[in-house]
């Protein structure tokens, strides 16, 4: 439990503040009060809060990339690994 | 309370079948796991010993070290984080052999991970927005997720400092957590969350670039 982005009591969170804090936000990586007033900043700031959305989104969009592929020299190289692997562990 | 990444399917409900295929050598399992995670590899090992060439030595002894411990694997965690462990203990390894000190005491370029994540410009004054950030959602045509939008996305991560591509490719790609990706990166938790930050900054970015060109 991480208060090191804590604004100290009482401070309420501004815009430019909470577009930096988002992240610790989705991550649930917030403090108690912080998060209190983060959402309260929310409630109270349409503007915010697309952008938080637009957060959501994007790290969804970023899910449905695939992962990288493997190339095809590796991939030959890597069957040769496997297959010696095989034929010295046959009969184990 | 975290919020799930979409990346983060479940893994282990077919594994032991997995597994006890690879045993048997089938290698159609190996050219599967090769696939999915061999690209991956080669990222997390160049965080370590930051020479190509190398970090493709490094992830090949690592499945080599893989099969010869495949009959060990208890099952106690996914198989997926036991093989980067394989990964992450022999970049360390060849690392500390050729004398680099680990982990990586600089982690990003300088100037990248400081300072606002969005142009300040943006705001007012008086702290609140200068144009309200549009609602994506409300297109008439969903553009959020369409192909062109991905290749975007692509193309944005493929340009960010190698630190944050790394990151937020395995966090939000690959679907590890923070705490995996800081010990396989040999970083703070602080760290990683700071990378993520600013590289989901710049997707977000490169997103709403995008979707405002044609509005």
């Amino acid at each position: 439990m991480s208060n090191d982005r804590d604004t100290g009591r009482g401070e309420a969170i501004g815009c430019p503040e909470l577009v930096e804090l988002v992240t610790a936000y989705l991550e649930g990586e917030m403090g108690e009060e912080e998060h209190v007033r983060f959402e309260r900043h929310m409630a109270q700031c349409g503007d915010c809060g697309v952008y938080v959305e637009q957060m959501r989104v994007t790290i969804r969009t970023v899910g449905t990339l695939h992962p990288e592929s493997i190339r095809p020299e590796a991939r030959d190289r890597l069957l040769e690994v496997f297959r010696d692997w095989k034929r010295d562990t046959a009969g184990r | 309370m975290a919020e799930p990444s979409p990346a983060q399917a479940p893994e282990r409900a077919d594994e032991s079948e997995l597994v006890e295929a690879l045993r048997a050598g089938d290698e159609r399992v190996f050219t599967e796991l090769i696939e999915r995670y061999h690209a991956s590899m080669v990222r997390v090992a160049r965080f370590y010993v930051r020479d190509e060439a190398v970090a493709e030595e490094v992830a090949q002894e690592a499945w080599e070290g893989v099969l010869r411990a495949i009959d060990r694997f208890e099952g106690r965690s996914s198989l997926k984080t036991w093989i980067f462990r394989i990964l992450t203990n022999t970049a360390k390894t060849r690392a500390r052999r050729e004398g680099r000190s680990v982990p990586m005491s600089s982690l990003g370029e300088p100037g990248e991970d400081e300072g606002p994540t969005i142009d300040p410009e943006r705001f007012l004054e008086s702290g609140g927005w200068a144009s309200s950030p549009d609602r994506w959602w409300d297109a008439p045509e969903s553009r959020t997720l369409d192909q062109e939008a991905r290749e975007k996305v692509l193309e944005t991560i493929e340009t960010l400092p190698e630190s944050q591509r790394t990151v937020i490719t395995l966090r939000d790609v690959e679907g590890f957590d923070g705490q995996e990706v800081s010990e396989m990166l040999g970083v703070t938790d602080g760290n990683q969350r700071v990378l993520l930050h600013r590289a989901r900054a710049k997707v977000r970015e490169a997103l709403e670039e995008y979707l405002g060109e044609d509005s």
